[in-house]
């Protein structure tokens, strides 16, 4: 498969379905069933088994076209992360029935993994699911869940054995939030809005068909979903100047009453940052493309998210007086992280998650050194412990 | 802005074997050490092997030229894997500033230097950075050069000598057999890659260029020199880091492997997220320098990014050898002492944040 043979492929589909013509959900199904979804999946999934690095070509293509999209930051988790554990662990009747509709954005996505006392120590959790007949009874809760309050479905990990050391005696689900039991509920947050949830389960119903992986396993499936978590983070191609940069930069050129000597320093040492992080990325994204992923993810993530501190902080300064005001603290819902359309105070509040969300700078840097560096890991006290006996 | 290629190729990777192969073999810890003792701190047996018989001097001149007509991207490979042996060899002053300068001016000496037959020195201070004024601390005049030029990389074993010069026709290149100048090595901050102090007293040089030509080459050669050597600062890096790793491995205190402290753990964490940075950043450069595309951005921003990232990295190793570290029969001396001098050569990180700024539309 080329680039050239797909951009054909695409050619002709645009011929055979007019994106004018058609609503954006049966264009984007028609879309999916000829395989042009995700290239790299399997046939008959909305892929053709092509190379991964061929999609930029295909999103090109049917954006140059105007075609409709599947509002991709909308449905980060449903896209890269249930999706590539669903397509690993998932059975074929499982991967025909949600793979679609989460692609084409009918179905939103969240993930019911951090509970109030793991969060990274994911593998503490404590939410039951006790087996009844072909179901399993889920109770407990779990928290920092974006979109819980959008979502029709969730990837869910669920403690089924208390008996055998954490890390064992996990399950894997995929819950539909919209059963009885489940409860979700605005967790407020440091900028004054809820884009998180707590959500609550009590004795809520999933049929043993909704299980992903064996029972048991759900450690190993949700290590898929973590992985393809940071690939998705770092994974979308940005211009130079792409991000919070390009927004300081413009402050900058814009509005020359502001500038010091001192900020200007700072400013182009973080241009540079900026810059070479984007060609990292790049550099991550060609290696991905040639089938050599390096384990470079962990490393961007830290550094993305000490810069997106750094380059809010510093905005802020800038802004000077400006800076002193906050936009509005009202409580609100949002659909998802709007970074640009706010202002500059909420971007420096809510930069400070960048180094909590999808793993924490101090677990990342623990990846790092243990996993790709190879040094001795910390001492493990509760290895070989039961999770009833551990302490909490 | 077509999309740049970061990865390496297969052919690059071949070289990079046969150089780190040959290094490994000829430029241990031990063997540098002792050298950096002696009268002859430079190996010319090693830069004969390596730039003649692997040809790696050659590599980015074309073969109408007699070199391989290979391009950066290659130099770039070789000079990160001198970058992490601080072999003692004059490449940077050959086979890429004196290359460079001569590639630029499309001089027929460069098959000599292509060949790594005759080894050659750009006279500036290593400290030039690009966009700086034509230097003017020589003069030209009826066939000769007079004047002096101070702290030149790889000077005090170069054949040839490319000396830019005023006259009265404005500024030129000229090329002067080294016998005809007087060359005092420097103590030098870096000891596996020594400076020199040229004087010229009516020495006998030939023109190789002169007028816009002249400081075109110049500018080209400081262009592509500062961009190459992120790729030996990230070398440098990648060796401090690596070593780092395998001493806290096996050093045990209070019981246990010292690598296994989280302090110390984070701290090489850091590391390697710098090192992914500066290698991203050295190749983009190295890559730039090749097709010609985004060159004086990406050389910017690579000495801006990559230069503190070895210091960093190297000051990091001494610092997490402990006693071991401060001590001169550890090599970590060495790599710092090329870290820092490299990060001053072709203009410091300031300097390139400040070119930056003017180059991305950043005004003060």
């Amino acid at each position: 498969m080329t680039a050239e043979e797909l951009r054909a492929q695409v050619a002709a589909f645009l011929a055979a379905h007019d994106p004018s013509s058609l609503s954006a959900v049966d264009f984007l199904r028609a879309r999916f069933d000829a395989g042009l979804a995700w290239v790299h999946f399997p046939e008959g999934l909305g892929g053709q088994g092509a190379p991964r690095a061929l999609q930029g070509e295909v999103e090109a293509a049917f954006a140059a076209a105007g075609a409709p999209d599947n509002n991709p930051r909308r449905i980060l988790i449903g896209l890269g992360m249930a999706a590539p554990t669903i397509l690993a662990f998932g059975t074929e009747e499982q991967k025909k029935r949600y793979l679609r509709p989460l692609w084409t954005g009918e179905e939103v996505w969240c993930q019911l993994f951090s509970e109030p006392g793991a969060g990274s120590d994911l593998a503490a959790l404590a939410t039951r699911a006790v087996r009844d007949g072909d179901d399993w009874v889920v109770t407990g809760q779990k928290v920092w869940t974006s979109s819980a309050h959008l979502a029709q479905w969730a990837i869910l990990v669920t403690r089924t054995d208390p008996d055998v050391p954490k890390h064992q005696g996990m399950t894997y689900f995929l819950c539909d939030m919209t059963a009885p039991g489940v409860e979700v509920r605005p967790l407020r947050q440091i900028t004054g809005e809820a884009e998180f949830n707590e959500v609550f389960l009590t004795e809520v119903r999933i049929p043993d068909s909704q299980r992903i992986g064996a029972v048991g396993e759900g450690w190993k499936v949700a290590q898929t979903t973590l992985m393809n978590e940071r690939v998705a983070i770092g994974g979308t191609a940005m211009p130079r100047e792409g991000g919070m940069i390009g927004l300081v930069a413009k402050t900058w050129r814009d509005r020359p009453e502001l500038r010091t000597p001192e900020l200007r320093d700072r400013l182009v040492q973080h241009w540079v940052e900026a810059e070479s992080l984007r060609l990292a990325g790049e550099r991550q994204r060609q290696q991905l493309a040639v089938g050599a992923p390096g384990p470079e993810g962990s490393a961007m993530k830290v550094a993305f998210a000490e810069l997106n501190q750094a380059l809010s902080g510093l905005e802020l300064e800038l802004l000077g007086e400006e800076g002193l005001r906050y936009e509005d603290w009202t409580m609100r819902r949002p659909e998802q992280v709007d970074f640009f359309g706010r202002d500059a105070g909420y971007r420096y509040l809510r930069a400070k998650g960048n180094s909590i969300e999808g793993g924490t700078s101090e677990v990342l840097r623990n990846i790092i050194s243990e996993r790709v560096l190879g040094l001795p890991s910390e001492p493990r006290v509760d290895k070989d412990v039961a999770w009833k006996d551990l302490p909490r | 802005m077509s999309t740049p290629d970061l990865l390496y190729s297969e052919v690059e990777e071949d070289l990079r074997s046969s150089v780190r192969a040959l290094l490994t073999d000829r430029a241990g810890p031990t063997a540098l050490l002792a050298r950096v003792e002696t009268d002859a701190p430079y190996d010319l047996a090693l830069w004969k092997t390596l730039a003649a018989d692997l040809g790696t001097a050659g590599l980015m001149v074309p073969e109408s030229l007699g070199g391989h007509g290979a391009s950066t991207r290659e130099v770039a490979v070789v000079m990160e894997e001198l970058g992490r042996s601080v072999a003692p060899v004059p490449y940077l002053g050959s086979a890429v500033l004196a290359t460079a300068a001569l590639l630029a001016a499309g001089s027929e000496l460069l098959s000599q230097l292509a060949s790594g037959s005759v080894i050659g020195a750009l006279a500036v201070p290593l400290s030039t950075a690009p966009g700086s004024a034509f230097p003017d601390t020589v003069s030209f005049l009826d066939g000769t050069l007079t004047g002096r030029v101070s702290t030149v990389a790889d000077a005090s074993v170069a054949d040839l000598l490319i000396v830019p010069a005023v006259g009265p026709d404005g500024p030129g290149l000229y090329s002067v057999d080294a016998s005809a100048a007087t060359v005092t090595e420097a103590v030098s901050l870096d000891l596996t890659r020594r400076v020199a102090d040229v004087t010229l007293d009516s020495a006998a040089a030939q023109a190789i260029c002169t007028g816009s030509a002249a400081a075109e080459a110049l500018e080209s050669a400081l262009t592509t020199a500062a961009g190459l050597l992120a790729s030996e600062q990230t070398g440098i890096a990648e060796w401090a880091l690596t070593e780092t790793v395998t001493y806290l491995k096996g050093r045990y205190q209070f019981g246990r492997p010292v690598g296994g402290f989280q302090s110390l753990k984070h701290r090489l964490a850091n590391l390697y997220t710098e090192l992914v940075n500066a290698r991203a950043t050295a190749r983009y450069a190295a890559d730039a320098l090749a097709t010609g595309n985004d060159v004086p951005i990406a050389v910017a921003v690579a000495q801006a990014r990559v230069s503190p990232i070895a210091v960093h990295a190297a000051e990091e190793a001494v610092q997490l050898h402990g006693g071991i570290g401060m001590t001169w029969e550890h090599p970590a001396h060495l790599y710092l002492k090329r870290a820092k001098s490299d990060q001053i050569a072709f203009g410091t990180p300031g300097r390139h944040r400040a070119r930056l700024a003017d180059l991305v539309d950043l005004p003060a």
